[in-house]
This record gives C-alpha cells, structure tokens and sequence, in this order.
C-alpha cells in the first residue's frame, strides 16, 4: 500500500505562473522520502496543496488509499504538515497550542504526548512561556510538535531544520527516525542535501515543476551517481581544445585544478586502466591520482542544472 | 467520514475566546471606560432633555444605544482581528489545516464572537446602570437583536478579515464603513431629529434596526416598526452568514 499517490497533479497560479506540471508521485508507506529541488521549483505548491493551503488546479492525489481532494476531513487527520515559513501565535504558549492543535484535529488531551513532543524537541523549559519570547529554532521546533501532536500516519517536512543549530538538527532527526520506525511515513524536503542522503530511502527531484528523478536512494546513486577518475598535476589544469578531444570519451573537466575523467562500470569492471592512460597521453603522469564518488549532492547539481540547459 | 469535528468546534471556539480573554484590557475594559466617557460627554452637554418624539430622558436613551454600539464593534473585532492576525502571522494555515468543515469553523468563529459581545454588553450594563434608572422590559427583544447583531457584525468580520491582506485594509474597513454606519445609526439620536432625506437614508442602515430594537428591548420605544426591523435583521443576518459561510467555503482570498 502507498502512503502517497500523485497523479499528474496541475497548478497554475492566477498570475499565469504553472508550478506543477504533470507531477506524478508514489510514497511507499513507511518510507522515509525526500522531495529535492531547487527554490521555486514546486515543492512547496505540491505541499501546501498536500495541506488544503492551496488548491490544485487538476490531477488527483490519494492518502493511504482516500481520494485526498474529495475527503479533506479524513485525509487531515492522517496528515501532519510542517509549513516552510515560520508561524506563531503570539497569544499562547507552547503548551497551549499544542493542546488547541490536538483538539482542532477532534482529538482528546493527552497530557502525557505534549510532554513527550516537548521534551524531545527540547521545549519543555520553554512551555509555558509565550511563544513571542522563543528563539527562531525554538519556534521551527514548535512547528514540528504542531505537526505531530495529532499522531499522524504521514508527515510532511517542508524544511524543517532551516535555521536549527546542528545539536539539535541530529537529535531532532533521531527522534523522527523513531517516529518513522514505528511506521509513520516521514516526506522531506530540505536543503541540507547530506541530511536527506543520510535520513531517507527514497527520493524524488522536483525542477520547474517537473519531476525529473524519482526512486529509491540507493538506486538513484547507484544507476545515476559516477564516479570520477581525479587527477593532480604540479600545475592547476587547463585543458587545451586538443586535449579536450583526446579526453572526449571520459566527459573531462576541472574541479579545483584538479582533472576529473568520468569513469563507467560494467559487470563489475571499470573503466579505469583506459581513463588514466588516456590523462597520461594528454597530460603526462599525473601527481597523484584518487576516485571520487558522486554524493547526492553532485547527482542533484547535475539534474538539475542539466534540466534548465 | 462526515460526522462533524465537535471537539474541534469547541476548541476553537475556546482559541477564540481566550484570544479576547487575553487582552481583556483592551477588549472588555477599555470599551467600558469609553462608553463611561461618552456618558458623563453627553450627560453634561445634553442635562436632563428629553429625546424628541420619544417618552424618555437623554440619558436612558443613549445606555443601551452605546451599550449595542460596543457589542457590535467588539463582535466585528473578535472574528476580524482573528483574521488579520492570522494572515499576517501565517497563523491560518494551522486552520487550513485543520479537519474542520466551514460549517464548524463559522459556529466556533461566531460563538466566539457573540460570547464577546454578551461580555462587553453586560460589563457595561453593570458599569453604566449605577448612572440611571434603566429597566429591562423585553428580554427577547435584547436577546434577539444582541445575537443577530453579533452574528452579523462576526460574519462581517470573518469577511473583511478573509479580504483584508494589510492591518491598513482592515483599518479601512474599521473606520470608513463600521464606525460611520455605526455613529449615523441612531446611537446618539433619535432619527425623528434628523431631515426627511437622512431619515430614508437611514432605512437602508442595518445598524439602525439593530441598535433601535436592542434599545427597545430596555425603554419601550423607539423609531423603527418592530415587525419590519425583525424581518430585515433576520434577513440581513442569514445573508451575511451565508456569505461568509460561502466564502470560506471557497476558500476566497485564503487559498491560492
């Protein structure tokens, strides 16, 4: 059963502006997912649209198994929505709002929850202050015990880290990774693109409101991460037109003065031996040489920027 | 599942009332001290004259005048405050958000806002009551118009808070038609004083009907024909909800 299935979802704005375009989307249940790309490429539409915050323009999305568009109730209750920007109500205390969004959701006290959100999310010092007097990261942090408190199925992150030291960033990572152990399926969206390699097993890529990659992590950087033959000389490099063309079969390029030749596997062998004689003939004998693997990072930059070429 | 959320109604309806609770300062005990002002204002300026065209001292006429005044301004205050606060604070996503139903959310918004009104009514009744010797003599009539003006002046606040994307915008809605239509509605005055062009005008006035039957429910009297003013309240009160419940169904100027 998926969590989450999007159908070429649509929106354009009254502006004329299209955010999404065709976005179809499948969430496994208890996956831990994260939905990349670029400011402005949609991520956020397709969220506030998950969230009843904006409306879609066309497509259908469903929520473990409910039409989500047509049974807004239902699917709200099992659903708990971190929003990128922060909000707070300057009346109430932590602990207050905690209390209203649970019942908002038509769901009873429970005393012992709030207290377990707050102190995992190191809060519980600050509960009954107003919330005014928290600092950024206190409120982002209070955002995610919003999202919670009801105990969702789904959870949805829209950057919740932003502006979070990196001490509470990992503590408040393993405590949604006990979350998301205990079967809540988490979906991710951030900037830290080393914190999503690391906390999820499955990834889509959004730009220009167009999903351009979307399966599990492990095979993203397995079929579309390379890795890199790198080569140093005593000099920085610069590869001369001649140069380039010799190297033409290794996709050559300069990282840094360093020369880097793609390097393709097959049945478990690579083609290394070729690449450095090739940098040999070119170049002369590298310094010294070392492979680098592509991170999400790289396979990110690469999509992406292949994508608005 | 289309059973209605009622703890979600009600704990937002206690959001909305602990909202005003919070400032009472400002919502309950300025709004009496103001009217105090204007009392001591017009019982100086005007002495012991007798309103024209009606049976009653100045005095017993302008209390429950102000008093609906106030219900009407703090019931439009409650509901377009909540608003603008939550657009302006990003606030009303959590309400987006929220398994609540439009029906829901306008019954725990206008509650809230009726109850408001109540509050303020009866601190400045029993602020003002010292002063003179006021009876009750229709209690329907005071209930009646108390509620359908609350819900009115809530609905009209729900509105204008869903329109307004500034505290600018809602300070234009506040000052160029609340308190005009509230001032010109017969608060200070009996409209048999005024001419016969601002006497029709004042027909189209909903204000008028609201705080002319309110006072009617304490002196007795007044200038509009009760049957007519039930009518057009009532009309004019299940409109408005009925708008704002639209809207909001709509999600007009909320959602993108």
């Amino acid at each position: 059963m998926t969590a989450l299935t999007i159908k070429d979802l649509n929106k354009v704005y009254e502006n004329g502006k299209q955010a999404l375009q065709n976005v179809s989307l499948t969430v496994p249940k208890g996956v831990f997912f994260a939905l990349l790309g670029p400011n402005g490429a949609g991520k956020s539409t397709l969220i506030n649209i998950l969230a009843d915050t904006v409306r879609a323009s066309s497509g259908s999305v469903s929520l473990l198994g409910h039409d989500l568009l047509t049974e807004r109730a239902w699917g709200k209750r099992h659903l708990g929505v971190v929003p990128q920007e922060i909000a707070f109500d300057p009346f109430f205390s932590p602990r207050e709002i905690l209390h209203f969004t649970r019942g908002m959701y038509g769901q009873k006290r429970d005393e012992a929850w709030v207290n377990d959100l707050l102190e995992h999310l190191e809060l519980s010092e600050h509960a009954n202050k107003i919330t005014r007097q928290l600092s950024g990261g206190m409120k982002r942090r209070l955002l995610v015990a919003q999202a919670l408190v009801h105990r969702p199925k789904v959870v949805i992150l829209d950057e919740p880290t932003a502006g979070v030291d990196v001490e509470l960033r990992k503590r408040l990572w393993d405590f949604i990774r006990e979350l998301n152990a205990q079967g809540t399926t988490v979906l991710l969206t951030t900037h830290y693109l080393e914190e999503a390699q690391e906390l999820c097993d499955h990834i889509a890529i959004i730009n220009q409101g167009q999903v351009i990659a979307a399966q599990s992590m492990q095979s993203l950087l397995g079929d579309v991460a390379s890795s890199s033959l790198c080569c140093r000389y005593e000099q920085p490099v610069k590869l001369l037109e001649s140069q380039k063309q010799a190297l033409q079969a290794f996709a050559p390029r300069v990282c840094d003065g360093v020369l880097c030749l793609n390097l393709q596997h097959q049945e478990g062998q690579s083609n290394f031996d070729a690449a450095y004689q090739a940098a040999r003939q070119a170049l002369g004998v590298p310094l010294d040489t070392y492979i680098r693997q592509e991170n999400l990072e790289d396979v990110f930059l690469r999509l992406t920027h292949k994508d608005t070429r | 599942m289309s059973s209605m959320n009622i703890l979600g109604t009600w704990t937002l309806f206690q959001r909305e009332t602990k909202r005003f609770m919070r400032v009472k300062m400002q919502t309950i005990v300025a709004p009496a001290l103001t009217a105090v002002l204007y009392l001591i204002v017009f019982h100086y300026a005007m002495g012991e004259r007798q309103v024209p065209g009606l049976d009653v001292d100045y005095f017993t006429f302008l209390i429950p005048g102000l008093m609906m005044m106030a219900m009407l301004q703090n019931a439009f205050a409650n509901t377009s405050s909540s608003m603008i606060m939550g657009k302006i604070m990003n606030t009303h996503v959590f309400l987006m958000m929220a398994p609540i139903s439009p029906t829901e959310a306008l019954i725990a918004f206008l509650s809230a806002s009726v109850l408001r009104a109540f509050v303020v009514g009866s601190v400045l009744l029993l602020v003002l009551l010292p002063f003179s010797d006021l009876q009750i003599t229709h209690v329907w009539m005071i209930l009646f118009y108390g509620v359908c003006g609350s819900l009115f002046m809530g609905s009209l606040g729900l509105i204008a808070g869903m329109w307004s994307k500034t505290f600018d915008d809602m300070s234009m809605v506040t000052n160029f038609v609340i308190m005009p239509l509230t001032f010109l509605s017969g608060v200070f005055y009996s409209v048999q004083q005024l001419p016969p062009l601002w006497q029709s005008l004042n027909e189209w006035n909903p204000f008028f009907y609201l705080i002319d039957g309110f006072r009617q429910g304490f002196i007795a009297t007044g200038d509009s024909d009760p049957v007519h003013a039930i009518a057009m309240v009532l009309v004019l009160t299940v409109s408005l909800v009925m708008l704002a419940w639209y809207l909001w169904r709509t999600g007009w100027k909320l959602k993108d």
